[in-house]
């Protein structure tokens, strides 16, 4: 999932209405932007969306990193495709956001100084092709998991948007593992390639979808107002039940031991990811913290001539149209 | 010059075009100076690979050799690559890259509308679906130019200095030679130099209205269309596309 760790903010409104909101929820209302919200709703909402939407922008780093190097016209122009894709989504969370008031510049500048986050996730590398294949199969299929029950959440715009999302998301899953089956299925360094992408990110997938649920604070209100639909271990657990024979018809090893199937549960036993680990990312250190968000610093300080100069163009356009008439 | 090897290098220039072009636009994936304008460039790159496969493609089937458009795109060495000079030049900043795509799409649109009335039919189908492609490139290019050129002073300057930089890598897209003088008596293709007074019509109006000075000069680099010399940024451009090809030859991807 893209947005992990959101802090619900606490609420200190009228307690009459805070119900009557609540009853609406309950209701499987839709709540849309003219309506009133509890200010806890709104911003918990905006820190979401809004690190939802950075996780789309950032993540065309790591993809895009391969562009270049894909090795087949018809790979390069799924990838491209796909990342104009992704960056699309972060079109329309953006606008999801600005409709509870928050501009995609102010979001944008929060990003930039680092006091929003994006998804643990894109701060590891892709370096090798199968990587690529990776992502679409396990990014992709972890972002789903999140997103297609996010479709019933009760904002308007965010479940909107969720819905156009998802279309597009599965079926970057579904190229995602084709490529990579490519691999598994081909040479012996092919093969290699594709072990060592599902090696380096099959933690880090399930990463994805936060810490455990007896670690996560702020859970509850945010599921009681369903912006949060499930908790991060159900998520998890049905990731790895899908993942896991579908890692198998591909003939590949996840990197877990102790993987295996309960029976009496009706799911795979799983080690869970390094938890240190994933602190550490969040805290700036995962592998690729600083060069993404350099990057994508110097996107922005480099671009700001090209954002002023066609803000100079329009608004002389507008001033000689007003003269003309 | 049989008819058959004149086609089989039109056909590279086509595809080569698209291709290297379409390499360099798709290094902005992620770093450019707005969200709409990542979308924007990742469209163009696709839309341009996506051309490439089409041309490549016959190219490869007139080749008759058994090989793919793949093997044509990442097997070639440089002197084999037929694409204008223009498309290989690195992005540099934003302003290089909209004005070279600007001064490439105005080329590009004009010369996919004559071959649309190819005599060879699966040209014509080729350029028909291109053409409408090139014509919304060439849309948001123009627009996208006049903003920078007629936006401050610095955007200004900065698409000036572009525009001086690119000019002398125009000419070459109205150099006729053997190929061209084949394709054209057979009707498959316009002679290049026939097309120089329609764009010439169009960057006049267009770079007026970005308050843009056309050098005077004439000269032309030339050396990509013909494959006599490309620049030296070619082969760094292939080391990257073609090394996974190379590094592991015959597998499937
Ligand atoms: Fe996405
Ligand atoms: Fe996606």
């Amino acid at each position: 999932m893209y947005a992990q760790m959101i802090k619900s903010e606490a609420t200190q409104d009228d307690p009459e209405q805070l119900a009557a909101f609540q009853a609406r929820i309950d209701a499987g209302e839709k709540i849309e932007p003219k309506d009133w919200m509890p200010e806890g709703y709104r911003k918990t909402l905006i820190r979401q969306i809004g690190q939802h939407a950075h996780s789309e922008i950032v993540g065309q780093l790591p993809e895009g990193n391969w562009i270049t190097r894909a090795p087949t016209l018809e790979r390069k122009a799924i990838l491209l495709a796909k990342v104009q894709d992704e960056a699309g989504h972060g079109l329309y969370l953006y606008g999801a956001a600005e409709t509870l008031g928050v501009s995609r510049d102010e979001l944008t500048e929060m990003l930039l100084d680092g006091r929003m986050k994006y998804s643990s996730i894109f701060n590891y590398p892709t370096l090798n092709w199968a990587d690529i294949g990776a992502v679409g199969w396990l990014v992709d299929g972890a972002a789903i998991m999140n997103q297609v029950p996010l479709q019933r959440t009760s904002y308007g715009p965010y479940s909107r948007a969720m819905i156009r999302i998802c279309k597009e998301e599965s079926f970057h899953q579904r190229q995602g593992y084709d490529a990579i089956r490519r691999m598994a299925e081909g040479s012996d360094a092919q093969k290699k390639m594709a072990q060592d992408a599902l090696n380096r990110l099959w933690y880090p997938s399930l990463m994805m979808f936060g810490p455990s649920d007896k670690d996560s604070v702020h859970s509850a209100q945010s599921m009681a107002w369903k912006i949060k639909m499930n908790t991060n271990d159900e998520l998890r657990q049905k990731f790895v039940d899908q993942t896991v024979p579908q890692a198998e018809y591909l003939g590949l090893t996840v990197p877990d031991p102790d993987l295996k199937w309960n029976e009496a549960r009706g799911h795979y036993d799983f080690t869970d990811p390094d938890w240190t680990e994933f602190y550490e990312v969040l805290k700036g250190n995962g592998p690729c913290n600083t060069d993404r968000l350099a990057a994508r610093n110097k996107a922005w300080d480099e671009g700001a001539w090209v954002r002023d100069g066609l803000l100079a163009h329009a608004r002389k356009r507008t001033a000689r149209k007003m003269a003309a008439e | 010059m049989t008819f058959d090897a004149a086609m089989y290098q039109f056909l590279l220039r086509m595809g080569d075009n698209t291709l290297i072009l379409g390499h360099r636009v798709s290094e902005w994936c992620g770093h450019a100076p707005v969200l709409e304008e990542d979308i924007a460039l990742a469209n163009t790159a696709l839309d341009l690979i996506g051309q490439t496969q089409m041309w490549l493609g016959l190219a490869a089937e007139i080749e008759d050799k058994g090989q793919s458009a793949d093997d044509l795109a990442f097997l070639r060495d440089a002197w084999d690559f037929r694409n204008l000079l223009l498309c290989e030049i690195p992005n540099e900043d934003f302003g290089r890259t909209l004005m070279r795509q600007f001064l490439f799409d105005t080329w590009h649109s004009i010369q996919l509308g004559h071959l649309t009335k190819s005599s060879d039919e699966r040209v014509a189908a080729i350029a028909a679906k291109a053409s409408k492609e090139a014509a919304y490139h060439l849309e948001r290019s123009a627009d996208t130019v006049v903003g920078l050129g007629d936006g401050t002073e610095e955007s200004h300057n900065r698409m000036q200095a572009a525009l001086d930089y690119l000019w002398p890598y125009v000419g070459e897209m109205f150099q006729s030679d053997d190929v061209d003088v084949v394709l054209a008596k057979a009707g498959v293709a316009p002679d290049p130099a026939s097309l120089r007074e329609e764009y010439d019509a169009v960057l006049l109006r267009v770079l007026s209205e970005a308050t843009l000075t056309i050098p005077d000069s004439r000269f032309a680099h030339k050396g990509g269309r013909s494959g006599a010399m490309h620049t030296e940024h070619l082969g760094h451009l292939l080391t990257q596309m073609q090394w996974l090809q190379r590094a592991y030859p015959g597998c499937q991807w």
